[in-house]
């Protein structure tokens, strides 16, 4: 299958690869992979989506992509370019589904074979950043995800959290599942936290308070920020649409961007 | 480069492996090697195991961050409130185990005896199981592949002692996988009364749904319903409706009726709601008139409890505290919690056992 020395291959021209996590569903990851995605577009970067949620592919409707077809060329698969200036590209098993609704039942050894082949036969070319969104848990598809791009030294990952308790204490362990297999984090963010209400600006929070700042100071790794529950964003990702472009006084964009700066800021890790 | 086979016949079928569909699987040699063919001996055993239960609910959700552990814990909640009604609660969320937490539960620990695992019980009526009980850390990952995934799932379908039961209710992770084919699988033989699947509004969310739906007709799972969670947000400063997870494709009403599969009903964002989970306690009883509690009562009580055998019809009756004579002719037995001596060691490792609680909720359910 796999060299044990990293085959540059087709992520050789990738710069930064980078990891969204969580140990709990729901939270956010496919969001936060679109909007930071898009927000380093914005900052002048080529992207590239990696969509490895293989039972759920929540990017490319997210992106406007869905239905689209995947080609191929000498370098394997080309992915697909969501927009015309082709500096947003996305590869997702929901492109290869006959039908939208159709299940993808697999146990994990073949989600580990596509996984394989999605990380070393997509041609991505040249790339500025690679941002690999994936499943909740700690299993097939992150130690699948996690083997194949070690050998090309990613960035780090990103883990997402809600405030409450309920996902701190199963983002604990995805901490912990980075820490046994050597994956710096790169940071936590806090999604969903809190709500303004669009009629009367009082601010609730839905889902608690304070659980990701918490979590970070307890595993020793940076916090990035809290991006609050809206409305504007949710629409904007049902619909496929450009959040970060479209609605920069939004509650969340402030959050989004700040998230983004953090990433350019950060250095590759020395070998 | 292959592309996956869409026409897999499927590991159990005399052409697994051999097909022209297999070419290229990855599960092609296994399969071929009729390793797919002989049934499961656990199969039967759980069987056995599962006569004493008389109806199993699981909860489903392609989707993650749903609502599936939350809706879970309260019905297990509201069923076990009727003292008769024996209540089993099993957590296969291997990786994100919420169930502990949820249901204050958070540290307890699991014990053998002669008869088996004894589940964690709540109440004398309401026996818990997760493998957050084998866990001896908060921060303790389950790196699991598939296989080992799916052989916790048979022990605690097979060596649970879950005794007489009248409700066992399988709270699922999210998607289409491992952990949904096993316990599938395994309660084969021993017949599932039907899947609760449980969505949000927005359309990101339906359409992992439908890929879960796709799923209980491919593995021939009779569907109970939808329940669509997180359905509207009111203010409690100004009370006006906002819709955080906007239902932009129509939401699980547009679904349901296009898939025909019943709507079961509709749960608001309520922020009590996560704040009871967090603490472990039961919403309905801390928030007994929150618009949430109303409406998950409603579907708990008009809809799955008592529950027949017939899934497509509404339950004749809607109280919650006659249950009526049991479908096996043999009453419950009230069943004590205390596990029998300490004979075997803590399932996990490390720590020492600690006291298996029985505690009652003051005030009744209302």
């Amino acid at each position: 299958m796999e060299a044990a020395v990293a085959e540059p291959g087709n992520l050789a021209g990738v710069r930064h690869i980078i990891l969204v996590l969580s140990g709990k569903g729901g939270v956010g990851k496919s969001t936060i992979s679109t909007e930071l995605a898009l927000a380093l577009r914005h900052a002048g970067k080529k992207v590239g989506i990696l969509d490895v949620d293989l039972c759920g592919p929540s990017i490319p409707r997210m992106l406007q992509a869905q239905g689209r077809a995947v080609h191929q060329c000498d370098g394997g698969w080309v992915p697909v370019f969501v927009d015309q200036e082709q500096t947003v590209s996305l590869m997702s098993v929901g492109f290869l589904l006959e039908k939208p609704d159709e299940a993808v039942v697999w146990r994990g050894p073949k989600k580990n074979a596509l996984i394989k082949q999605f990380v070393a036969d997509v041609a991505w070319g040249q790339l500025d950043y690679l941002v690999v969104d994936t499943p909740p848990g700690t299993s097939d598809e992150h130690m699948a995800a996690v083997e194949a791009l070690r050998p090309h030294s990613p960035l780090g990952a990103i883990v997402v959290t809600t405030p409450q308790a309920v996902s701190v204490g199963d983002v604990r362990r995805e901490l912990t599942f980075c820490k046994k297999t050597g994956l710096r984090v790169i940071g936590v963010v806090e999604n969903m936290s809190g709500f303004v209400c669009p009629h009367c600006a009082e601010c609730t929070n839905v889902f608690s308070r304070g659980g990701g700042e918490e979590l970070a100071r307890h595993a020793g790794v940076p916090f990035l920020g809290s991006v609050p529950l809206d409305p504007k964003l949710t629409r904007s990702l049902e619909e496929g649409r450009d959040f970060i472009q479209e609605f920069p006084h939004s509650p969340a964009f402030h959050a989004l961007s700040a998230i983004a700066q953090k990433v350019l800021e950060t250095p590759a890790q020395l070998s | 480069m292959e592309e996956t086979p869409h026409n897999c016949p499927g590991t159990g079928s005399a052409q697994a492996g051999r097909g022209a569909a297999c070419q290229g699987c990855p599960n092609q040699r296994l399969c071929a090697s009729g390793a797919g063919e002989t049934p499961d001996p656990a199969i039967e055993e759980i069987k056995e195991k599962m006569k004493t239960v008389k109806h199993k609910i699981l909860v489903l959700s392609g989707k993650g961050g749903v609502g599936k552990s939350t809706f879970s814990a309260h019905l297990a909640h509201a069923l076990a409130e009727d003292e008769n009604t024996q209540v089993a609660l099993l957590d296969i969320d291997i990786c994100g185990p919420s169930i502990p937490k949820i249901m204050g539960l958070e540290g307890e620990q699991v014990h053998q005896s002669g008869s088996g695992w004894s589940p964690v019980f709540l109440e004398d009526n309401l026996g818990v199981m997760s493998v957050g009980f084998l866990l001896s850390s908060p921060d303790d990952a389950v790196i699991w592949r598939g296989p080992k995934k799916n052989g916790m799932i048979k022990q605690f379908l097979r060596d649970v002692d879950w005794g007489e039961v009248d409700y066992l209710i399988v709270d699922t992770p999210p998607g289409t996988s491992d952990e949904h084919l096993s316990v599938v699988q395994y309660l084969a033989a021993a017949r599932i009364d039907g899947a609760v699947i449980i969505t949000t509004p927005q359309e990101v969310s339906l359409q992992d749904v439908r890929k879960e739906i796709s799923f209980c007709h491919k593995v021939k799972l009779p569907i109970i319903g939808v329940v669509e969670n997180m359905s509207g947000f009111v203010c409690p400063k100004c009370k006006k409706e906002s819709q955080i997870f906007p239902p932009t494709t129509g939401g699980a009403e547009a679904m349901c009726q296009d898939l025909k599969i019943p709507l079961l009903g509709k749960v608001p964002l309520d922020p009590h709601i996560g704040k009871s989970c967090d603490e472990g306690r039961s919403f309905l009883i801390d928030a007994p008139n929150s618009p949430a509690t109303l409406a998950y009562r409603s579907i708990i009580q008009m809809r799955l409890a008592p529950y027949s055998k017939n899934v497509s019809a509404v339950p004749a009756r809607a109280s919650l505290r006659s249950n009526g004579p049991p479908a096996s002719g043999q009453s419950p037995s009230g069943r004590s919690p205390r596990v029998p001596g300490a004979a075997g060691a803590a399932a996990s490792e490390g720590g020492s056992p600690s006291q298996t609680r029985s505690r009652r909720r003051g005030g009744g359910a209302q």
